[in-house]
């Protein structure tokens, strides 16, 4: 498994030159100077392998699925040549015992310098016992992990924010990683799932430099998403025109106008998808008609709705025909006190003589 | 609480508070000053065309004759902030959305970057009606405190929605939560400060146009 | 000896209606109202504010009539109107207000500013805090029968001269007479021409008219201190006359106030519509020409210009009739800037000109009718209202303006042909 990666990439029948355009593309994404691109390259090419330990709890594998499809043909297979993954479920070869002593011995040997990536949000109800993995509780396995971790990257939403687990009313107690790791750097790349070059730029960053990239206030590399789908959105101008798709299959939505009114979550959503895009830049989203969700935001779940626009109020008004009701009969009743009260004045009048215009 | 939760909570109960307590206000100040009737008037009208409540109603948007010359910063001022805010608030895409799904009512939206101008330009007349409010003697020996509150209750809902919108000082969900709360706070004092007079302007206008007309008088 | 804060408070607690509470709501603090009254404008001192004269009746209204207001009150966060505040108030609702009513004209929401000034007087001289001079005249009108204290024998006395030097017969107390005249006190003693001319015209017209003993005075001080039992009172007696004499018509003469309390405030204060109707002495004179029972010769040359009397014309609605009337006897009728229903008002309407205290303030306000006349430069002013003549003539004599100021009524007079036999009818 260790080795030079140059002559993994050679044993793979990646040539060198695919190898160095691969570097350049990574680079210029993250909007990084071209000599970063050759950093990048060499440090890739000598590096010795690190130790990479990913751990899954509430999770629904999806991120794993999407960082597979990382693009460029054999892409997955340089990352993982290099890295040394000593710990996968869905890919790795072993199972059950042998895998948790590959993952203890690889934190031995590694300690204080592998990565560790976590998916999956972590739930706290009943003492963990909602999600464990060979008989230990995700919370506890977590801390142990990230006490030996130079680094924990927590991919999808679930780890950066909680996630669909954490929607209303998060019935397992479930938390980001940020919330209980508290001692070690961490990067979020949120995204149900994330962007399968969001997570493979981010790695490359880390191994390239030896440090996480630019983070936003949400422990978001800025690189990927630092604007919002809005504000890269193809569909921009008719928003500003006020063209919008009223439901998925007028005509609004066969010219391929904004889908605002069919609850886009675009301007409140910071990702990349409007410019990298999805299956290696063939579509996403909103070009395929449907508008953002929003997945890689904090809450998203219970942002009101979808296919509720933004605009709109996120939970019916009930109260306000009530609130009517209530001030008419205010209204009403002050109403009648006035009157009482004016009639009362009027039969208390005295008429005034001249006498009366003196004190 | 993230901006996103913010945004969450005052798209939902906030709203749901806000227009609520303004419903309420509006039809409770209504009933008060209305309930209190106007004895009727016993003398003989003149009749005069042109000369009437509902006369005066349109007309009084018209600056009476020398009055303009006299205060031109009132009337512009008032004019442009006034019309502005219309166009802002009624000409703006996502403004239209929520009316519609408010009352099922809805009209073509202006383009976004003529409500833009129209913000700043608002803005611009709000500002100026201020300093007029600081310098002009009668102005401010009556303002009290409920004036300059009411001008920031009816300045942040623009300045906020317009911060939005151009990506200013704060990360859009988080400015665009502010501009809604903004919106909440004003609809909220509106029945109950002299905001109220875009309800009740109506009724003065239209009683001093009667009176006024049954006298023969084309105010 | 009863006027009291209470009586003041209860009072206006009659008077509060729909329209001023609406009034209240609406106010936006523009200052608007203080840019159209004269005593703003001349003197820049912003008290003088419209809106600002009626402050404590608006904090009446609010504590009686507002949910909120009553709370307030309830918890002692209110603040009380009290009896020193309202002897504050005296100058400005009574020397600073003239009930001219420009405020209410350029209210841009609309406030009707002076309705609530006329209301608010009925607190204030209900409480004991209306000006001397006005309660004098007020005291006079009722007691005796007219403000400057004029009793019938004085008016005897001037229809013998006003017969001996016009040679025509002022009949008194003729039952079934079209038209009933009532002067005002002014006229009796300082212009007695009017009644003069008055005769001319209905001679000339061929119309049947009558003075009444009992109602000769018109002018009603009543409506300008502002209390409504006593303007009842005043007014009473026209009503009784003129239904005693049954007469079509009551004709009120050039007097600002009397006409406001005869025509408009008259059937409201007596709680039923009258059983004739009145008409201003400029009304009509312009009917008569209209129908061709008032024919004039000849033309005035010098330049001459007409000052609008608030309760005549913008309060009033004569507006067209003074115009019509002057260019059918006058070649050089020039009008003064602001003309019409926007004039501004002579400073003295309003019970002010009997406020002696008030005298330097209303002199000060005067400079708008300056300002006015030194861009018209007339040779002579004509109006249609006598205390508008005569606060007119002293101010400008103030100013040291050699303008001679005459009554409208007069002017057409003096143009109706000598010897003419009676037309029309």
């Amino acid at each position: 498994m260790q080795g030079s990666l140059i002559d993994a990439f050679a044993r793979q029948g990646v040539s060198r030159r695919s190898f160095l355009k691969y570097c350049a593309t990574l680079a210029s994404m993250m909007a990084l100077p071209p000599v970063a691109g050759r950093a990048m390259a060499e440090a890739m090419a000598a590096a010795r392998r690190p130790s990479v330990i990913w751990l899954p709890f509430q999770e629904c594998t999806g991120c794993t699925e999407s960082i597979t499809r990382s693009h460029a043909p054999t892409i997955e297979g340089m990352i993982f040549d290099m890295i040394s993954l000593d710990y996968q479920e869905t890919l790795m070869a072993a199972a059950g015992h042998q895998a948790e002593d590959a993952r203890l011995k690889a934190m031995r040997d590694n300690a204080g310098k592998y990565l560790l990536i976590v998916d999956g949000s972590i739930p706290l109800g009943r003492d963990g016992a909602y999600s464990c993995i060979g008989g230990r509780s995700n919370v506890e396995m977590l801390k142990e992990a990230a006490q030996g971790a130079a680094a924990v990257v927590a991919v999808g939403s679930c780890a950066a924010f909680g996630g669909i687990p954490r929607a209303n009313p998060n019935p397992t107690g479930a938390v980001p990683v940020s919330d209980i790791v508290k001692d070690k750097p961490i990067v979020n790349i949120p995204g149900c799932p994330p962007i399968p070059v969001v997570m493979t730029g981010v790695l490359a960053h880390y191994l390239t430099f030896g440090s996480l990239p630019e983070l936003d206030a949400k422990g978001r590399p800025k690189a990927f998403f630092g604007e919002t789908i809005h504000d890269r959105c193809y569909r921009r101008p008719f928003y500003d025109q006020g063209k919008f798709a009223k439901t998925f299959d007028d005509e609004g939505a066969r010219n391929g106008w904004c889908l605002f009114e069919l609850g886009c979550k675009g301007p409140v959503t910071h990702n990349a998808c409007a410019t990298a895009k999805w299956n290696g830049g063939t579509s996403w989203p909103v070009e395929s008609g449907h508008g953002c969700l929003g997945c890689s935001e904090p809450d998203f779940w219970d942002a009101g709705g979808f296919y509720k626009a933004l605009s709109l109020p996120a939970d019916p008004l009930g109260i306000a025909g009530a609130a009517a009701v209530a001030g008419a009969a205010v209204g009403v009743g002050i109403g009648f006190a006035n009157r009482a009260k004016q009639g009362a004045a009027k039969s208390a009048h005295e008429t005034t003589t001249l006498a009366d215009l003196e004190k | 609480m993230t901006d996103l939760q913010f945004l969450t909570w005052v798209r939902g109960p906030g709203l749901g508070i806000a227009v609520g307590i303004f419903l309420l206000g509006v039809l409770w100040r209504l009933f008060e000053i209305y309930s209190l009737g106007r004895s009727k008037d016993l003398s003989a009208p003149r009749r005069t065309p042109g000369a009437s409540g509902l006369h005066t109603v349109f007309r009084r948007s018209l600056p009476p004759p020398g009055m303009l010359k006299r205060s031109p910063v009132s009337y512009l001022g008032g004019y442009i902030f006034h019309i502005g805010l219309a166009i802002v608030v009624f000409g703006f895409a996502p403004h239209i959305l929520l009316i519609r799904n408010l009352t099922g009512l809805s009209w073509p939206a202006l383009p976004s970057q003529f409500v833009d101008l129209a913000a700043v330009v608002t803005m611009a007349a709000m500002a100026v009606m201020l300093a007029d409010r600081v310098n002009k003697p009668a102005k401010r020996f009556l303002s009290t405190f409920e004036d300059w509150f009411t001008w920031a209750a009816t300045f942040l809902p623009v300045l906020t929605g317009w911060m939005a919108v151009q990506h200013l000082l704060l990360p859009y969900t988080a400015m665009l939560a502010l501009h809604i709360l903004a919106v909440e706070i004003l609809l909220i004092v509106l029945p109950f400060t002299k905001l109220f007079h875009a309800f009740t302007l109506f009724g003065s206008r239209w009683y001093n146009g009667k009176v006024n007309g049954h006298r023969g008088v084309p105010v | 000896m009863s006027a009291s804060l209470e009586k003041g408070i209860r009072a206006l607690k009659e008077v509060i209606d729909a329209p001023i509470a609406s009034y209240f709501n609406s106010c936006v603090h523009c200052g608007l109202c203080a840019e159209a009254c004269l005593f703003y404008t001349e003197t820049g001192d912003p008290k003088y504010t419209p809106i600002h004269k009626l402050e404590p009746l608006r904090r009446i209204y609010e504590q009686e009539y507002t949910l909120l207001g009553r709370l307030k009150k309830k918890v002692g966060l209110a603040k009380a109107v009290t009896d020193d505040e309202l002897d504050q108030w005296q100058e400005l609702v009574y020397d600073s207000c003239t009930l001219c009513g420009r405020c209410s004209a350029v209210c841009p929401v609309g406030n009707d500013i002076v309705y609530m000034v006329r209301k608010f007087r009925e607190g204030m001289s209900a409480s004991g805090h209306a000006p001397e001079g006005i309660k004098s005249a007020v005291s006079r009108t009722v007691a005796i029968g007219s403000p400057m204290g004029v009793k019938l024998p004085a008016v005897l006395a001037q229809m013998k001269h006003v017969e001996a030097d016009y040679g025509i017969p002022i009949p008194l107390d003729v039952e079934g007479a079209e038209y009933m005249v009532v002067l005002s006190s002014m006229e009796i003693i300082n212009f007695p021409e009017y009644l003069g001319a008055v005769a001319r015209i209905m001679q000339q017209a061929g119309k049947t008219w009558t003075l009444c003993s009992t109602a000769f005075e018109a002018t009603n001080a009543g409506i300008q201190i502002g209390n409504s039992d006593l303007a009842k009172v005043i007014v009473s007696r026209i009503v009784e006359g003129a239904e005693k004499l049954k007469v079509k018509t009551v004709i009120s003469p050039e007097c600002g106030h009397a006409y406001t309390a005869l025509r408009w405030e008259g059937a409201n204060l007596i709680g039923r519509p009258f059983g004739f109707e009145v008409q201003h002495i400029v009304e009509v004179l312009d009917e008569f020409q209209r129908q061709g029972w008032l024919r004039t010769e000849g033309f005035e040359t010098d330049k001459l210009t007409f000052h609008d009397p608030c309760q005549l014309v913008r309060r009033g609605g004569v507006i067209r009739q003074p115009r019509t009337l002057m260019h059918s006897v006058a070649q050089n009728f020039v009008e003064m800037p602001d003309a019409g229903y926007m004039n501004w008002c002579c400073s003295g309407g309003g019970g002010a000109s009997a406020i002696e205290e008030g005298e330097a303030l209303r002199l000060e306000a005067f400079k708008k009718k300056k300002t006015q006349f030194d861009a018209v430069r007339p040779d002579r002013v004509v109006t249609a209202c006598a205390n508008c003549r005569i606060v007119l003539e002293e101010s400008l004599e103030h100013y040291r303006m050699d303008i001679p100021v005459i009554g409208l009524t007069e002017l057409i007079a003096e143009h109706i042909p000598e010897r003419n036999k009676p037309e029309g009818v």
